[in-house]
């Protein structure tokens, strides 16, 4: 039924694009502002994804309830970039140069990201950017409502040091960019603070992998040393359903061997039998189970959109929530939806986050946010077990990293710059490979 | 800027952390008083609700201390979130989930108190070492129990901590203890006092039952003692001992991977054998294989939301459910559409593709584009632990058993039944057979029809491993035709064979390449292989093959 949904859509699309050709006017002169939505709705992210776009069409709905934008209407335009990466850059450019719109939010992995990222610097449009990811990457045009590595893997294992002693690491991950990138970044950190090399174990899989015997008996051998031990996960989509079923199966408790992870949400839970998985950790920057006024209402009105009671919210639907609003405020304050002017006003503007404080754009793109750990519970959500005094900043690129603790970010004039180094005083293009 | 940033907030964090401990000092409660009905239990239960790590685990040690006759109940409500925080009335209440509502009762469970909405009511917070220390505590409770398990597990609590309980108790206990594996446990729960007794014989005494125990608090009390024991005769006899537990270690670990490999072997057969007999009997090359254990594991799924309350039966149904089921699927595909292209592989191979690709669509439109939960009943979780180096895991036992019964039966049918014979004489010479009186256009579609319903057995056993999922057959379908090729085409033996063989070598391979690495590393030996002997492992001979 989804599918049919979608191909009608994009058949309008395409009938869309023949009548703007005809016209010869690519932009639309009509009284509403286009918003684009380029989230996978096949393939294999759209069970993630899917969701984000439920999310951005109820935040544009909000909205035009609530009077619009400018005195104008806000209309979605929803594509289909059905998880195929170079399809995500054409889509972007059919967005923004024959749909006309003025910001997008979208992307879930980091190598789609990368992929629109040339076509948005291009074109000088702008993307929100609404999941966690692995930093070192700062770029005029796009703002990354997302935790960056130091608000949400550094302050978990912050947690496993402090409050539960941990001393040896496993860091355990599937094979592609973000996994390896953190886990360069957490061994750096780990070893930065005296950690020795025979403490950490990293181990990476393939997507999907199923069989963890062999893997989660070193676990438990590495762990069985006399020193607490945790593993921090970023073994990402179904390949942690066996993982955390073989931990349970060779007796390894929450409380022997704790996995922190950072791609298991209420959303991916929710597919999960989570008997084997209570009392195992994860760090986000939201989780449902917040109490916060702010918060109730926000699931109300999703159930509500929605219509299904059973729905649960996430960490990058919250991104998405607070990205919007940050657009919207900042479109407010520079009176135009021109891209220049928005990225000039939307830096320093705070809007409220769903765990009752207030986020707020940082000069480098990235937002303030409160970091919390949750524990597992049997009914696939997480009790917030330690969360940070205060909000975290999202640091664009990594301290702890050789190649780039002498970079800063800082999109102010009169640096205007995205990967800036402090000792060479260079600012050298904007992303570094 | 980062930096500072990091530097300000530690101080923020530092700076809060004393105000809090300043607050918690001053006044036990800002908020109002959690209310128990029972007054003894309102302050402690106020304190741990509302108190911050070390005063929580002492609420719950004060609860402990008290010996009412349900602190067991109390602590393991606790434990298990029976026991909840009604958020209006302040008040603890049992709660017991009763569709979106609880029902609460008092914490006497005298006092029916209503019910209310699910949001209204929080668990009270447990953390992983509350968790922990409320484990010990009902543990600790259990040391006089009547139930051995319960008295074993109070044991075993205390082993971290033998000093905990006194000399004379642990006397006491083992002059009246009647169950053997209790005594065994008090008898190194004594070894590990007496280790650290004044008296060298003594010492002696724990070395000579510690040399048993495998376990790690056990080896690590001997190192110590092989390395800093002050009498020479205790540091000979545990550095020996020593020597010797750390080669049990490594054969046990030896053991364990093995074990680990016939495991993989095992699933890997399971996915094969299917695939032994439509691809290997028949010639067929079926694409769709993969997708037919996919829809196998779906009947289990299917089976367990039809019984949701019995999932052991709901499982072992599923088996025959699922043997029919895709059995029934594969006579159709292999009477609508297999038969037509015979002695046509290219175009087999193109067909077969198509229709899996069609079964995965249908899941996915008719069922759920995402994976299904399916449970695993009590007997397959667990392990079977043969000393506390070595344990296995029951649902891999099961499955390495599941795999070989499977086996055998197969083999059965198709060496002592007659339609085996018929299926055999048709493989061998189709025409000759068809002289014979053998109906051999029904033998084709039973064949396909028995490889499909294996598959579906298959998909029953997989689904307790891994995600059911509408991709679950494209995980398995590779791996099939390679365990196929490598025992050697129309030979069950050499699948058998051949799939154990691949599990171990990847096994074996895994802990020094890694996962990705040792994958790759049989596909190139695989390949290899074929090179040398093209017919796998064990081939078929005779005119039959010639005629190919």
């Amino acid at each position: 039924m989804l599918s049919t949904r979608n191909s009608r859509r994009s058949l309008a699309a395409i009938a869309g694009i023949g009548l703007a050709g005809l016209s010869l006017s690519l932009h639309a002169q009509d009284d509403t502002i286009k918003v684009g939505v380029l989230h996978s709705l096949s393939g294999t992210m759209a069970i993630s994804e899917t969701t984000l776009k439920d999310t951005m069409l109820m935040l544009i709905d909000q909205q035009n309830a609530n009077g619009g934008l400018l005195g104008k209407q806000l209309e979605a335009v929803v594509v289909d970039p059905a998880s195929d990466w170079p399809l995500f850059a054409e889509k972007a450019r059919e967005l923004i140069e024959q749909e006309g719109v003025v910001a997008t939010f979208g992307a879930w992995t980091s190598v789609s990201r990368k992929s629109v990222l040339p076509v948005f610097e291009e074109l000088d449009s702008l993307l929100f950017y609404p999941v966690q990811y692995e930093g070192e990457e700062s770029s005029k045009n796009v703002f990354y409502t997302g935790a960056a590595p130091n608000q949400q893997a550094i302050p978990a294992v912050d947690y496993l040091s402090d409050e539960i002693g941990v001393e040896r690491w496993v860091l355990a991950g599937t094979d592609y960019v973000y996994p390896r990138t953190t886990n360069k970044i957490l061994e750096a950190y780990l070893k930065a603070n005296g950690v020795s090399d025979e403490d950490i174990m990293i181990n990476y899989t393939p997507f999907g992998h199923a069989d963890w015997q062999s893997i989660v008996a070193d676990i438990k051998r590495f762990g069985s040393e006399g020193k607490k031990t945790a593993v921090v996960s970023t073994v990402n989509g179904d390949a942690n359903v066996p993982f955390y079923k073989e931990l349970g199966n060779q007796g390894i408790s929450a409380e022997d061997i704790p996995v922190v992870a950072f791609s298991v949400g209420e959303e991916e839970l929710s597919g999960f039998d989570t008997s084997p998985l209570v009392g195992h950790l994860a760090a986000w920057n939201y989780f449902m189970s917040v109490d916060a006024e702010v918060n109730d209402e926000f699931i109300d009105s999703w159930l509500e959109f929605t219509g299904d009671e059973d729905r649960v919210t996430n960490d990058p639907m919250e991104a998405h929530y607070i990205g919007f609003n940050m657009w919207v405020k900042a479109v407010e304050k520079a009176g135009s939806t021109d891209a220049a002017a928005v990225q000039d006003a939307i830096i320093g503007v705070a809007v409220p986050n769903l765990s009752g404080g207030y986020s707020a754009m940082m000069p480098n793109h990235h937002i303030t946010k409160p970091v919390l750990i949750g524990e597992i519970q049997d009914d696939g959500q997480f009790e917030i077990v330690w969360e940070t005094a205060g909000l975290v900043a999202g640091d664009a690129w990594s301290d702890f990293l050789d190649s780039s603790k002498e970079i800063i970010s800082d999109w102010r004039a009169p640096l205007s710059c995205g990967n800036y180094n402090v000792t060479t005083n260079v600012c050298s293009g904007q992303n570094l490979e | 800027m980062s930096l500072t940033f990091h530097a300000l907030q530690r101080l923020i964090r530092a700076a809060s952390l004393l105000t809090l401990l300043a607050a918690t000092c001053s006044i036990q409660t800002a908020r109002a008083d959690v209310q128990t009905g029972i007054d003894e239990l309102d302050a402690l239960f106020t304190q741990f609700v509302e108190g911050k790590g070390t005063q929580r685990t002492e609420a719950l040690d004060a609860l402990a201390a008290l010996g009412r006759e349900d602190t067991r109940e109390l602590l393991n409500g606790i434990l298990e979130g029976d026991l909840m925080l009604h958020k209006e009335t302040d008040t603890i209440v049992w709660a017991t989930a009763q569709g979106r509502e609880y029902t609460m009762l008092s914490l006497d469970k005298q006092t029916d108190l209503g019910s209310d909405r699910k949001r209204r009511l929080s668990r009270l917070k447990v953390t992983n070492q509350l968790r922990g220390h409320l484990r010990s505590l009902i543990a600790s409770l259990g040391l006089r129990s009547d139930d051995p398990v319960e008295r074993l597990a109070a044991i075993d609590a205390l082993m971290e901590s033998p000093e905990d309980l006194p000399d004379d108790t642990l006397q006491d206990m083992l002059a009246n203890e009647t169950d053997s594996k209790v005594s065994d446990a008090l008898l190194s729960l004594q070894a590990r006092k007496l280790a650290s007794s004044a008296q060298p014989e003594e010492r002696l005494q724990a070395l000579a039952t510690l040399s048993d125990d495998l376990s790690n608090d056990s080896r690590s009390l001997v190192q110590n003692m092989a390395e800093n024991d002050e009498d020479e005769n205790v540091m000979t006899l545990a550095a020996q001992i020593a020597r010797d537990q750390a080669a049990k270690v490594r054969l046990y670990a030896k053991a364990e991977t093995v074990f680990f490999g016939l495991s993989l072997g095992s699933v890997l057969v399971l996915a094969a054998i299917g695939l032994a007999i439509s691809f290997g009997v028949m010639g067929v090359i079926n694409m769709a294989h993969g997708e037919l254990i996919m829809l196998g594991a779906y009947c289990t799924w299917a089976m367990q939301q039809l019984m949701p309350n019995n999932l052991g039966l709901s499982l072992l149904l599923s088996i025959p459910v699922a043997f029919l089921f895709t059995g029934m699927i594969g006579i159709l595909i292999e009477r609508s559409v297999i038969r037509f292209l015979y002695g046509r592989p290219l175009e087999t191979l193109l067909a077969t593709f198509g229709i899996s690709l069609i079964l995965q669509q249908l899941v996915r439109t008719f069922i759920s584009s995402q994976n299904v939960p399916v449970a695993n009943p009590a007997f397959m979780s667990g392990v079977l632990e043969v000393n506390s180096v070595l344990s296995l895991t029951l649902n891999r036992l099961y499955i390495l058993a599941f795999c070989l019964i499977v086996f055998a039966m197969l083999l059965v049918l198709l060496k002592r039944s007659r339609f085996g014979l018929e299926v055999r004489a048709v493989s061998q010479n189709r025409a000759m057979a068809r002289a014979m009186g053998v109906p051999s256009a029904r033998i084709d579609s039973l064949t396909f029809g028995l490889g499909a319903g294996i598959a579906g057995i298959a998909g029953v056993a997989l689904s307790q491993l891994t995600n059911v999922g509408p991709n679950l057959g494209q995980a398995y379908i590779v791996d099939s035709f390679m365990v196929v090729v490598f025992g050697g085409v129309g030979n069950l033996w050499g699948t058998l064979i051949s799939g154990m063989t691949l599990g171990i070598a990847n096994k074996l391979m895994e802990p020094w390449a890694g996962a990705i690495l040792a994958k790759i590393l049989v596909l190139v030996f695989l390949i290899m292989f074929i090179q040398k002997r093209p017919r796998g492992l064990f081939p078929q001979r005779g005119r039959a093959v010639e005629a190919h």
